[in-house]
């Protein structure tokens, strides 16, 4: 009560009062959340359930990163926000705000120079380092949920490690299209246990998933899940002997730096429809001009 | 040449300025105070309490102004707010045995201890335009209506209880779950799923509930009570050891009598659905006693006729209007990345079905 009588009447932007606790969230629900990250951490891919709160962004629009970086932020911290591989773009922009404005933190564009990367859709081309830790935004953490809808369902299949019918869907795919026609939030396996979605990158990322160096957390608001892939874990795309996996990217170079290893957005560069590209990751690519 | 849209920072910026002038409209127009909104526009006030799990009517009202009167965009302001509050403890549960009612009917009993009362309800109003609202200065309605029905109102099902006629429901000593607390994990227990639907979006509630009248999920309902009224809220000091009043709050109670012709683990006799909601809100509280008995054919063994209202998992997690539309207007947000990956992949399929056509 007391608090929204504060608010009520003030005119100033009310984040930017002490009226929140550092990074929004309360210690409990951060503690809380902390401890479903733990666990996770310990059962590498696997989804572990956790009270989601509301936060002041809608549900789809990265809640579930933004709880776990919220948790995870210290006040040394620099934090990076990407969206699409941009950290321009308007929801990576709103979430930076936001974090600056209720945690007062310093932020960076620098992949090298940030601690906490919040991602969504994309991994940095520059390779992560120990001590760093990316969170993904996470639209729907069960990569069998397409297969079979019922979550009941689908948390026994990982219970009892049957993932058959995950094989069976590739299979036919291949059959299909002579291809797996999965072309993002392409399913991986985690130390040989768990099933996981990497959230929706590009299969072109899916490598960087494996050994890496940095903290990988992957935050599901909405479903109320968290997952993670410690370092140096072991992650693999699931495909079959003669149908290895591969990525896949635009065979073109990027217009603006010229790398020609990196991710590429194709942009419409006129009414004609003609086409350029240019890197996913425009930090890299800056860098790189 | 092109280059891929900067400057969202400015942009965002200049889209909230834009949003804020439109919603304050001509500035010749005096500003909409929040009293007005709460006292003229009570019943969006109470969907706005109700699926915001929050009763607070000023608050309500701030959010429905503040969302140029979008009830969702309202809830979510309220939810949000909602969820930053420090929690002192659950109050004691309320006596709805004890309200006050300004309406109280049954559909069943054509008299009964206290009589049916109408209280202010849209039923039996021609919905007809009232053109002289658009004139409208002063209000001139000479008679204060007054409420004379303070004395308790018995419970209809307790009719039927006492004739061992409807199936009892015990009180249990468990300690509900708090949904607003901890993750929904399934099967969920009864007064979990009460939880989650007085929250559920009111228009999800009434389809699905519509949809067990049209056959799918049928559970003959009867209204054997509906109340609205003013009930008190306790809450325990436990370190005193006392018991404090710390409010009034307005709900809508509807239960409903069900028909039922018993199974393996029930004998025959009426089952009941139950609803309530947060200020008045009888399509909702409605809506939630058919959904609710739909959502118990597990503990009654009755058949599973594989209608959604039945589907505790299709109902809980998808009338959460907040989770719905946060998820569904997210596809309006940037997928470069992933339609590049799609855009390649059918090219890459192309190309090898022209081959192997050649
Ligand atoms: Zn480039």
């Amino acid at each position: 009560m007391l608090k929204s009588q504060k608010n009520k009447y003030t005119k100033e932007d009310p984040l930017e009062h002490d009226e929140y606790n550092f990074a929004y969230l309360d210690e409990q629900t951060k503690r809380m959340i902390r401890r479903a990250i733990l666990k996770a951490i310990a059962i590498p891919g696997y989804q572990v359930p956790f009270s989601s709160r509301e936060m002041p962004m809608p549900y789809g629009w990265g809640t579930g990163g933004v709880q776990v970086t919220a948790s995870c932020l210290c006040p040394t911290d620099t934090l990076k926000v990407i969206d699409q591989g941009a950290d321009d773009t308007t929801n990576a922009v709103s979430i930076r705000k936001f974090f600056e404005k209720t945690a007062n933190i310093n932020t960076t564009d620098d992949t090298n120079s940030a601690s906490i990367i919040q991602t969504r859709h994309r991994i940095p081309e520059e390779p992560l380092k120990e001590g760093q830790i990316l969170i993904y935004q996470v639209p729907i953490p069960e990569p069998l949920r397409f297969l079979e809808p019922r979550e009941t369902e689908t948390r026994i299949m990982h219970a009892l490690e049957e993932y058959g019918l995950m094989h069976v869907k590739l299979y036919e795919d291949i059959t299909k299209h002579g291809h797996i026609s999965t072309a993002y939030a392409y399913p991986i396996k985690v130390e040989e246990r768990y099933v996981m979605d990497p959230s929706p990158i590009p299969k072109f990322d899916n490598p960087k998933l494996h050994n890496n160096e940095a903290l990988q957390l992957f935050g599901a608001g909405r479903e109320q899940r968290i997952y993670a892939i410690p370092p140096y874990t072991k992650v693999i795309s699931l495909d079959f002997e003669d149908y290895p996996f591969e990525p896949m990217k635009a065979e073109a170079i990027c217009s603006i730096c010229g790398s020609n290893s990196s991710y590429l957005d194709e942009i419409i560069i006129n009414d004609k429809g003609d086409k350029s590209y240019i890197c996913s990751d425009t930090n890299y690519c800056e860098k790189r001009k | 040449m092109y280059v891929a849209v900067k400057g969202g920072e400015k942009a965002i910026e200049n889209a909230h300025r834009w949003l804020s002038e439109k919603r304050r409209g001509n500035t010749d127009l005096k500003s909409i105070e929040l009293k007005q909104i709460s006292e003229q526009l009570f019943l969006s006030v109470s969907r706005v309490m109700a699926e915001g799990s929050l009763y607070d009517k000023e608050l309500a009202s701030l959010a429905i102004k503040q969302s140029s009167g979008d009830l969702i965009e309202a809830i979510f302001l309220l939810r949000a707010y909602r969820t930053t509050l420090p929690r002192f403890g659950y109050s004691k549960g309320i006596e709805t045995d004890n309200m006050i009612c300004s309406r109280r009917i049954s559909a069943t009993y054509k008299d009964l201890p206290g009589g049916q009362i109408l209280g202010p309800t849209y039923d039996y109003t021609h919905r007809l335009l009232d053109f002289k609202l658009i004139a409208e200065e002063e209000v001139h309605n000479s008679k204060e209506v007054e409420i004379d029905n303070i004395e308790k109102l018995s419970r209809v099902s307790e009719y039927l209880n006492k004739d061992d006629l409807i199936k009892r429901e015990n009180n249990t000593s468990k300690q509900p779950k708090d949904l607003t607390r901890e993750p929904l994990e399934l099967p969920a227990d009864r007064s979990l799923r009460l939880q989650s639907l007085t929250r559920s979006d009111e228009g999800f509630l009434l389809g699905m509930a519509y949809s067990t009248q049209r056959g799918y999920g049928r559970n003959h309902p009867f209204v054997g009570e509906l109340r609205i009224g003013i009930v008190d809220v306790f809450f325990e000091i436990s370190e005193l050891g006392i018991e404090i009043e710390i409010g009034e709050i307005e709900i809508t109670e509807c239960e409903t009598v069900n028909q039922f012709m018993g199974s393996k683990k029930e004998p025959p006799q009426f089952t009941r659905g139950y609803g309530l909601v947060f200020g008045q809100s009888e399509r909702k509280a409605i809506s939630m006693a058919l959904v609710d008995r739909a959502l118990q054919w597990k503990e009654l063994g009755e058949e599973n006729q594989n209608a959604p209202a039945q589907d505790e998992e299709f109902v809980l997690y998808h009338g959460d209007n907040i989770q719905a539309t946060g998820f569904v207007e997210h596809i309006k947000l940037p997928h470069y990345v992933d339609f590049q990956s799609e855009l390649e992949l059918i090219r890459k399929i192309r190309k090898d079905a022209q081959k192997s056509e050649k």
